[in-house]
């Protein structure tokens, strides 16, 4: 009896750890991630972001109604949806958060080394994360369409290829180990193949967002600063070439999906 | 100051879906910070809603519940145009109510 009683315990073992299970486990995230779509928290940031916009702050007192995001000065609606773009007047390829960083110097006189040398989720670095939330917000559910027609677009979407496939660091990781086949995943997220556009869309389409688990925004800086760190390699310095150029990559590569920004996370 | 509230509240078939999410830390009291000192309880307590002047729902918050809680809740009746107000009370004595009218 007692024999028989353990043969079932191990079968039981067994059917629990069969991929079948895992498979139906790893859906979930999906029901989850649609019941708080309408409650996402990240909408807390938005709302903090577009009052953050109008509000008069920096050395120069003034707001950033006039940060002109790609579509004209003060325009918001859409304009997330076209970055990384080629700016003339900075002469440079610029994300969202290096564009606003830009924004934040001209209109208000905000030293950008603030930026760059702060801390995620501190200071104006967590200022400029609630303005990601706004901006992105403001292109939901538009299509991506990044314009990669510009001679420093080509450079930066060949130069971010190119990172995407270095390997480097303690473990000899590229972003391309863990980003370039379908169906990977670490624990129970899904890693999108960002070879492929649909993949590439999914991961550039759905952050910035927030983290259910650490309470916490997270915009695309720091996703991409979190990736380096994964990868055991030298973190990269804000708004560097480096992660505008695989920001233009991914974006690149996404172009023509639907933006869910911003999005939520386990 | 605690952050505003975001609220939604719609009114179908006689019954209104009102629908909140709280900008609040939660934090518990268990925690503690990178030097090892703990971090106080700081959490909400009580959540009051009302229909116009009506109370429809009253609820306790402790500790378990997540930062930026977000709650969900049904109640007969309401109608276009009406009024939705939320508070909330913590533990530290600090109150938001928020309102808005139901779609």
């Amino acid at each position: 009896m007692r024999k028989q009683l353990i043969a079932a315990a191990i079968g039981a073992g067994v059917a629990l750890a069969s991929p079948a299970v895992f498979a139906q486990q790893d859906l979930n995230f999906d029901e989850y991630r649609a019941m708080l779509e309408d409650g996402n928290p990240a909408e807390l940031y938005e709302m903090e972001g577009e009052e953050l916009w109008k509000t008069a702050r920096g050395p120069k007192n003034a707001t950033l109604e006039q940060c002109d995001l790609g579509l004209g000065p003060g325009v918001v609606q859409g304009a997330a949806a076209q970055l990384p773009r080629y700016f003339a007047d900075a002469d440079k390829v610029q994300d969202l958060e290096t564009r606003l960083m830009y924004c934040m110097e001209k209109q208000q006189g905000i030293d950008p080394a603030e930026i760059v040398n702060g801390k995620f989720l501190q200071g104006e670095r967590r200022q400029m994360a609630a303005l990601v939330a706004y901006v992105v917000g403001q292109s939901k559910g538009e299509k991506i369409a990044v314009d990669l027609s510009h001679p420093k677009m080509k450079e930066m979407y060949a130069l971010g290829e190119q990172a995407f496939y270095y390997r480097t660091g303690a473990m000899d990781f590229a972003c391309s180990s863990c980003h370039s086949q379908d169906g990977k995943r670490i624990r129970a997220t899904q890693l999108p193949n960002i070879t492929k556009p649909e993949g590439a869309a999914a991961g550039w389409g759905s952050w910035p967002a927030y983290r259910v688990s650490n309470s916490q925004f997270w915009t695309m800086q720091h996703r991409l600063w979190d990736c380096f760190r994964q990868q055991r390699t030298a973190e990269p310095i804000f708004a560097s070439d480096v992660t505008i150029a695989l920001s233009v990559f991914m974006a690149g590569k996404g172009n023509g999906a639907e933006a869910q920004w911003p999005g939520v996370k386990r | 100051m605690a952050s505003p509230m975001r609220i939604r509240a719609a009114a179908k078939e006689g019954v209104t879906e009102v629908r909140v999410l709280m900008s609040h830390v939660m934090e518990t009291g268990q925690r503690k910070d990178s030097s090892g000192a703990l971090i106080p309880a700081h959490f909400i307590t009580e959540l009051t809603a009302k229909h116009n002047d009506k109370v429809v729902l009253s609820a306790e918050f402790g500790p378990s519940v997540s930062t930026n809680p977000y709650l969900a809740f049904k109640f007969n009746g309401g109608a276009k145009g009406d009024k939705v107000a939320v508070t909330w009370v913590d533990n530290k004595g600090e109150t938001r109510t928020d309102e808005v009218q139901v779609s």
